[in-house]
Order: C-alpha cells, then structure tokens, then sequence
C-alpha cells in the first residue's frame, strides 16, 4: 500500500536529509561512540526509505537486523577496545582534504550517470511494488541455492568469529596437555 | 510512483560519504561503520531499482547484503578484538606487523 503522494514527497525529503545528515555525522564525528549512534540514525532512516517504496519486510529486517544486532555488536566492540573519553586521533586530518575531494568526485561521477541512463518508471513496466509472497517465492524458487549458500557462509563466519575472538586464555585450557608440557 | 531517481542520487551520496570514511578514518570499527554506509547505498539501490521494475530479486540481494553485512561484522569485530589484544591498537595505520 502506497502512502498518498504529498506525505511520501516529504517523508522523501525528510528521510533523505536525516540519511545524509547522519552519515556525515558517523563519518566525521571524533567521538566513536556517539558516531555508532549516529549510524543508528542512517539506518532506521534507510528502513524508513524502504518503507517509502513499499518494501515492508526489508524494513523491518533492516531494523531487526542492523539497528538490533549489528549496531549492538559495534557499540560492544567500541566499549571493549577504544577509549571513548579520548577522541583525538580518530581521523588523520592530513589525508582529509585530498579523500573529501575523492569522494564528491565519485559522487559527480555516479551522479553524472544516473542523470544520463533511463531509469525504470513503475508505469512504463507496468508492475505494482513487489509483494511479499512474490518475494518469498522467489526466495524458494530461483534464489534457493544462493539463499542456502548465504546461510551457510554466515554458520561459517559465526564459528569463525568465535574462534578468532576467544581469549587465549580459554584457547590454552583447551589445548592437549602435551603443548604445553 | 516511486521517486527513482532522487534515489539513486541519495544511494550514491551515501556510497561517496562511506568512501570518505574508509579513506580518512584511523580506527578500524570506524572504518566498519563506513563500510555499513556503503552496504546500505548498494542495499538502497537494490530495493529502490527492484521495487521500480517490479521486479523481487532486487529485495531479494538487499536481503542478501544485509545478511552478509552480518557475518561482515561479526567477522570484522572479532578480527578487531584480537588486534586489540596482541597490538593493544585499534588505529589501523599502527598495526604494522603480521607476527602476532
């Protein structure tokens, strides 16, 4: 269901502003903490944008999935390495102006493209936004074999981050005696 | 009507900032966070471009990025802990040695 069209214009503009103003913010801020807070801001923003463009359940996986696990990772990782009370020394300010002007001339150069290729307009396809069973379906269907290989990489890279994050402590007490005789 | 092209422009705004970020940060979890902008331009992009076609593999591979930007973090934030342990640093340009 799509919101009429006045309140979708401005939650476009308002959504748009708060994706760009947080995003500046995570990349600039010295504080490292408070930049975790602000990516949290970007993130309930974009599943805003989804929500705008009818994708419901990205909406709700992002927000389930980003803004409650992996920004809840991050801000422990943030508590057990850095040192919050000490910014300084979070960006090289040495490298900062050739780096910005890289970035606003990737931005010119993807912009350049998008105002020059056509883009689809739901009209001239002709389709409604997706709905969710189409998308389950297709998950089942077409998808399933990148859908199992996703789930396995991500069994793999769990097991892996434990392995890589255990202290070596706990590794030592589980190592054979004979190592360490 | 979905505003296609707006966007785009707001996706790719966002990649250019997550490119600042990995280019100027020092800390390696703020480098992580930049690369989380990254994958939400791209994510951004795939829905907005999937749900203008009508087409669902777009919402398919933004749930794709999502769940590998998972294991992204994960992986990433384990691999600086143990920096944090061995180097006692998590600025990336001090980590200078592959000998743990």
């Amino acid at each position: 269901m799509q919101p009429p069209i006045v309140l979708a214009q401005a939650g476009l503009w308002f959504l748009s502003a708060l994706v760009i103003a947080g995003a500046i913010l995570v990349v600039t801020l010295g504080n490292l903490f408070r930049a975790a807070l602000s990516l949290g801001v970007v993130l309930v923003g974009v599943a805003g944008l989804f929500l705008l463009v009818g994708a419901e359940f990205l909406a709700f996986v992002q927000i389930l999935i980003y803004v409650g696990a992996i920004l809840t990772l991050v801000v422990f990782a943030i508590m057990l390495t850095a040192r919050v009370h000490r910014p300084a020394g979070s960006t090289a300010a040495a490298s900062q102006w050739p780096a910005a002007v890289a970035s606003l001339a990737l931005f010119a150069l993807l912009a350049c493209v998008i105002a020059a290729i056509p883009v689809p307009t739901p009209t001239a396809v002709g389709g409604a936004p997706v709905s969710l069973q189409e998308l389950g379906r297709e998950l089942i269907t077409t998808l399933v074999l990148p859908f199992e290989v996703i789930s396995v990489v991500f069994v793999a890279s769990m097991v892996g981050a434990i392995a890589v994050a255990a202290s070596p402590r706990q590794r030592r007490a589980q190592a054979p005696p004979s190592s360490s005789a | 009507m979905i505003p296609v092209r707006p966007l785009l422009f707001l996706g790719s705004a966002l990649f250019a900032i997550g490119v600042f970020g990995v280019l100027t940060r020092r800390n390696a979890i703020a480098i992580l966070l930049s690369i989380e902008l990254i994958l939400n331009a791209a994510s951004l992009n795939f829905v907005v471009l999937g749900q203008a076609s009508g087409h669902p593999q777009g919402q398919a591979f933004a749930l794709f990025v999502i769940a590998l930007a998972a294991c992204e973090a994960a992986v990433g934030l384990a691999i600086v802990l143990g920096l944090y342990r061995t180097a006692n640093t998590v600025l990336a340009d001090q980590v200078n040695l592959l000998r743990g």
